[in-house]
């Protein structure tokens, strides 16, 4: 750009108008006349009008937050137990240092990869402590945005989670798309994602949803991992794993992490980001973890400065209470198992939901096909519903769902799920 | 990607020197030592300091089976936001009362500059305008630098301020980059106790720099954290920023909690947003949003939780008030005990501005031989800058502190 008249390129056309005006004028007018309003967030939009809703009968199914049977909030009696433990310690409250508990980073990787992993013995890894899956990623994005100087490129499913987007662009980084998600069957366009992923450019950033995928719910079968995980290392693709369900999706969680596992098996050094937000309930307490596979030791420690150094001028260091709270049961025998037993109990109530909504269609009448609604697995529940359907559901029942159709299983109970799937069948037969 | 790897080529970054100074301090064996460098409240034994409101508050939480760890909204708890932007403008803040505040639970005072200076970046001076030259203080928190840097403004400059020969303010300095500065720059201003120098402006110079400020659109960016904890008192240390908002300006305000409720670790800050109307601030906290939700989705609730409940009860509040006070009053008996002290022993030079200067940091004026002795001698850990934290002195190792001051400041020149 030339470098004629300097002052008025910092000038912008607000602030020449700014300064233009009379001093009394310049005074009364604002900085921000221009900003926008951001426009509304549409799952918060959802729960906004849940709350207006006078129907006693309504039903949130957006809420990404796991409800027990009767529709509360569920603190794990694990993670009280560790609050207790904790309390009783009286520790003071010093800062962390940049890259969070020690002992919550080990006991994090070692929960993702497992304590004998090949991994962990050579010390091949760093793990940093950030704030819950979002701030994991966002760390990564920028690690990835400073240091990986292949490609600007990240693919992430198609759908995936909104919130991915924003993460990576505004970390520097550019978007694209791969097959994933078959509205014709809900479920995996296996075919069609390796087609699409067999094309990406070669060393560019490819995202996967360890587990229980974020909207879909459609996960890969451990064969198709395996082509997955094939094609990636003939591409020379990098892979960033997004786990923000372990022990949630299945109800065990080496199987919930064995996609991951089996990457790094084959060779490829991913990076993975965890939350500790649903599978320990922890969610304002912001629990995550970022991990790189290194090639050695020495590379660890050298990525390990650099995540410092990004974290530092972004929020100092991570908050302990929810680390500490982690940290404590997956270290203390009885405080593990317990929640693993825990774990598998939200897990499993949400897979019984699954399974009584799809009996409860049947006994409706329901001649479509709602197997999917088992197959699919997490949280979450790509029903197959159209806008117009979802629409009904809410105008009509008072139910409350994003308009891709998705459902948040966590919302559903013994006590509304026979009322959901007489909605259902309303609106689609 | 077989035989080399992809990071093969990521170089080892230099530790943050603060901590490393504190690490060093850890492995140091010799009995004497004394960490003056990292800045935490310490009481006179030297330890950490839980404050009494703290505890009192955190087991009311603990034994309210009401709570849970559902996440909060994107811009943190509302009476954490609401309550601490009120500290900050006071009780009968007009801009309050106009409705033209707004407040964003960040991670810490950092996360509260990240955020600003994102917004900044992004709605400031234009959209995206990346070339708004950011003015630091001449030295500054060396974190500034790089919150800024990495929110993507690309002309960072500095304001002269620390007067090394004279170990004051540099007004004129100051007020002449002010002039210079282009229209419409953003200025980093320490809200009182000014880290490292611990040199504030007296409240005539603040309304001299006010002025020129208006005059020239400078944008004003407080960073207040030690609001409480520089003159024991909450409303006189903020007197600079409220005096800025009363003079109409539109400015943020990034506030630390870490230390004047001693919640270091569980990240609690607020970034004050002053609008000239209620309007302009809605849309600018529905931007804040879609910034925050890409950095950390929603801020986390224990320390928030802590500061609104201690803030919201007048009981509590005035407990949490004199809490404040004890820290803020240690550090002024230990300013003046270190001062008669190297007045007694005739250590070389002037050292009034020990008790002159306020908050946690003294720039004592040792110069980096003088430090190095300090370190390798006498196992006394301070910042290469001659920064030390006042809290690391007890009445235990104060004579230690004075005369190893005496001896690198006799021996080296």
């Amino acid at each position: 750009m030339a470098l004629l008249q300097p002052a008025r390129l910092l000038l912008s056309a607000a602030a020449q108008r700014h300064r233009r005006l009379a001093p009394a004028a310049a005074r009364a007018s604002s900085w921000w006349s221009h900003v926008e309003m951001g426009p509304p967030d549409p799952i918060l939009g959802v729960t906004e009008a849940f709350k207006r809703d006078t129907n006693a009968k309504k039903m949130n199914l957006g809420v990404g937050a796991y409800r027990d049977n009767n529709g509360k909030p569920y603190v794990l009696n694990s993670v009280r137990k560790a609050e207790a433990q904790i309390a009783a310690k009286k520790l003071d409250k010093e800062y962390l240092p940049i890259a969070g508990l020690a002992e919550f980073n080990k006991a994090s990787a070692e929960l993702a990869l497992g304590d004998t992993n090949e991994v962990i013995k050579n010390g091949r890894y760093v793990t940093v402590q950030t704030i819950s899956g979002t701030g994991s990623l966002r760390v990564g994005a920028s690690f990835l945005q400073r240091f990986f100087k292949y490609s600007r490129d990240v693919y992430l499913p198609k759908p995936s989670w909104g919130n991915h987007t924003p993460i990576f662009r505004d970390a520097g980084m550019q978007l694209h798309a791969y097959r994933y998600y078959d509205p014709k069957t809900c479920g995996f366009d296996f075919a069609g994602a390796l087609d699409d992923i067999s094309k990406i450019p070669e060393q560019s950033v490819i995202l996967f949803h360890a587990c229980a995928h974020n909207p879909t719910g459609v996960d890969p079968r451990p064969e198709q991992w395996k082509e997955l995980a094939a094609v990636v290392k003939k591409r020379n693709l990098f892979a960033f794993f997004d786990m923000a369900y372990q022990g949630f999706a299945s109800g065990d969680i080496n199987r919930d992490s064995w996609a991951v596992c089996h990457f790094i098996e084959q060779g490829i050094n991913v990076v993975l980001s965890q939350s500790y937000a649903k599978n320990m309930g922890l969610y304002g307490e912001r629990v995550g973890a970022f991990s790189v596979i290194c090639k050695d030791v020495d590379e660890a420690k050298r990525v390990e400065s650099q995540l410092k150094i990004l974290i530092r001028p972004m929020y100092s260091n991570p908050p302990i209470n929810g680390a500490r709270i982690a940290s404590t049961i997956l270290t203390s025998p009885d405080l593990r198992k317990e929640w693993l037993e825990e774990v598998k109990g939200m897990a499993d109530r949400i897979i019984d939901m699954r399974n009584q909504l799809v009996a409860n269609l049947k006994k409706e009448g329901s001649s479509h096909n709602w197997q999917h609604i088992i197959d699919q697995i997490g949280m979450f529940c790509y029903t197959g519903l159209k806008p117009e359907q979802v629409e009904r559901l809410t105008k009509e029942f008072s139910i409350y769902m994003t308009k891709d159709g998705r459902i948040s299983v966590a919302g559903v109970t013994s006590g509304n799920v026979g009322y959901l799937a007489h909605a259902v069948h309303q609106v689609s037969k | 990607m077989a035989a080399g790897s992809v990071f093969a080529s990521v170089p080892r970054a230099p530790p943050v020197a603060v901590f490393q100074l504190t690490a060093d301090f850890r492995e140091d064996a010799d009995p004497r030592k004394v960490n003056l460098g990292v800045g935490a409240y310490r009481t006179d034994e030297g330890q950490p300091w839980v404050l009494p409101v703290v505890k009192k508050v955190e087991q009311k939480i603990a034994n309210d089976a009401s709570l849970n760890h559902e996440y909060l909204p994107i811009l943190g708890l509302p009476e954490f936001r609401a309550n601490a932007s009120r500290i900050a403008l006071g009780e009968d803040s007009r801009a309050i009362k106009e409705n033209r505040v707004g407040g964003v639970q960040c991670l810490g005072g950092t996360g509260a500059l990240r955020i600003g200076a994102e917004f900044l970046r992004r709605w400031y001076n234009g959209t995206n305008n990346t070339a708004t030259p950011v003015y630091i203080s001449s030295p500054s928190w060396e974190n500034h630098n790089s919150v800024f840097v990495n929110a993507g403004f690309k002309d960072i400059r500095a304001y002269r301020y620390w007067d090394a020969a004279k170990r004051g303010l540099d007004l004129e300095g100051l007020l002449e980059d002010m002039e210079s500065a282009p229209e419409f720059s953003i200025f980093i201003l320490h809200a009182c106790a000014h880290n490292p120098t611990g040199t504030d402006p007296t409240l005539e110079q603040w309304r001299h720099i006010a002025a020129v400020m208006k005059r020239r659109f400078l944008f004003p960016f407080f960073d207040s954290a030690y609001q409480g904890f520089a003159s024991g008192c909450l409303d006189r240390d903020a007197w600079a920023l409220r005096y800025f908002v009363s003079e109409g300006f539109e400015l943020f305000c990034a506030q630390s909690f870490s230390k004047n409720f001693g919640l270091y670790n569980e990240r609690v800050g607020n970034l004050s947003v002053v609008g000239k109307d209620a309007d302009n601030v809605q849309r600018v906290l529905s931007q804040m949003e879609k910034i925050v939700r890409a950095i950390w989705s929603n801020p986390p609730s224990q320390g928030a939780r802590i500061v609104a409940t201690t803030l919201t009860c007048p009981q509590l509040f005035a407990e949490w008030k004199d809490n404040v006070k004890t820290m803020a009053d240690r550090v002024l008996l230990m300013r003046s005990e270190l001062r008669a002290r190297l007045q007694a022993l005739g250590t070389p030079g002037t050292w009034n501005h020990i008790t002159e200067q306020i908050g946690m940091f003294s720039f004592t004026g040792l110069n980096p031989k003088q430090v190095e002795y300090m370190i390798k001698e006498k196992h006394i850990y301070l910042m290469a800058s001659g920064r030390i934290n006042m809290c690391g002195l007890t009445t235990k190792n104060l004579d230690y502190v004075a005369s190893s001051i005496h001896e690198a400041v006799t021996k080296f020149q």
